[in-house]
């Protein structure tokens, strides 16, 4: 990492530089995770309180899918790695 | 399977053998059979070497930067790609079990796909064969209790899971599994799978009931 020389121009405030709009984390449903451990993950991952946990646990069973966290793409991507290693089916997206 | 007849003259040995895991004032704990021992770590073995590649179940741990008389910096690998984990394939694993386990994080952008992939497999790989590691040394082969810390209960808990998200692939586990079980030949050898598969099932239920 370097810092850039003073007499760069800054850049436009276009497209660009436009904060982005939130990322999510997204759990898809599978037939063999178990919804007590579905639920122990985000409980465990999140640090969501059970009921919270379990409401999406039951979303993730009952739709098919959940989002279970937003933010920057970075950090949804961090979110799925930690999904992907407890072995639930974890993906990223632009939530438009 | 556990036949806990065997224990037919010391009845508090076979019911804790049936109740799976529980909690323990020093941690989760659950009584095996040895076949059962044996089941659960040819099963982690082999998902150890699916996902690390053969031998990895009994690879030692791996040492650190320094080995003994070395100082850290010595001789730097050349290979930075392998130091900051970056060289690990973009394509998804052909293989549908490992392709379960090592799963796209994104559904339509392959190419987002590939570069998740490349930086984030191995870590995801290694973290498999760490905990599959922790449920071999844990498990005696010839089978007795079993008492686990809460760090080792939590890599059993991903371990047992891997193994049947293998077995759910292998054995064409659907949705509809816990309602209408899958009728196979009783001479199909997968047969004996599925009553692993559900005594693997049971087993984790109690463990994660255990730790909360």
């Amino acid at each position: 990492m370097s810092v850039a020389p003073a007499e760069v121009e800054r850049p436009e405030a276009d497209e660009d530089v436009v904060p982005d709009t939130p990322w999510v984390t997204i759990v898809w449903n599978d037939p063999v995770n178990l919804m007590s451990y579905v639920t122990y993950v985000f409980q465990k991952v999140f640090g969501y309180a059970k009921p919270r946990a379990e409401k999406l646990m039951l979303d993730v069973h009952h739709k098919g899918k959940a989002v279970v966290s937003s933010g920057t793409r970075e950090s949804m991507e961090h979110d799925a790695e930690i999904l992907h290693g407890y072995g639930l089916w974890a993906t990223v997206s632009h939530d438009r | 399977m556990s036949d806990p007849g065997d224990y037919g003259d010391a009845p508090e040995i076979a019911e804790e053998i049936m109740a799976g895991f529980r909690r323990t004032p020093r941690g989760v704990s659950a009584r095996f059979t040895a076949g059962q021992a044996g089941i659960i770590r040819n099963l982690v073995g082999q998902v150890a070497d699916l996902v690390g590649g053969p031998g990895a179940a009994d690879a030692p741990p791996a040492r650190g930067p320094a080995g003994p008389g070395g100082t850290a910096g010595e001789d730097l690998p050349s290979d930075f790609g392998a130091v900051f984990g970056m060289d690990g394939p973009a394509a998804p694993p052909e293989d549908p079990v490992l392709a379960r386990l090592l799963p796209d994080a994104y559904g339509d952008d392959p190419e987002a796909a590939g570069d998740f992939r490349r930086y984030t497999e191995q870590g995801l790989r290694s973290g498999k064969v760490a905990a599959a590691r922790t449920v071999l040394a844990t498990l005696p082969s010839d089978g007795g209790r079993v008492r686990l810390s809460p760090g080792d209960a939590e890599a059993w808990l991903r371990s047992l899971n891997d193994v049947r998200l293998a077995l759910g692939v292998l054995l064409g586990i659907t949705e509809d599994y816990e309602h209408e079980p899958a009728e196979l030949d009783p001479e199909d050898p997968r047969e004996a799978y599925l009553h692993v598969y559900d005594w693997l099932t049971f087993l984790q239920e109690t463990l994660v009931r255990a730790l909360r």
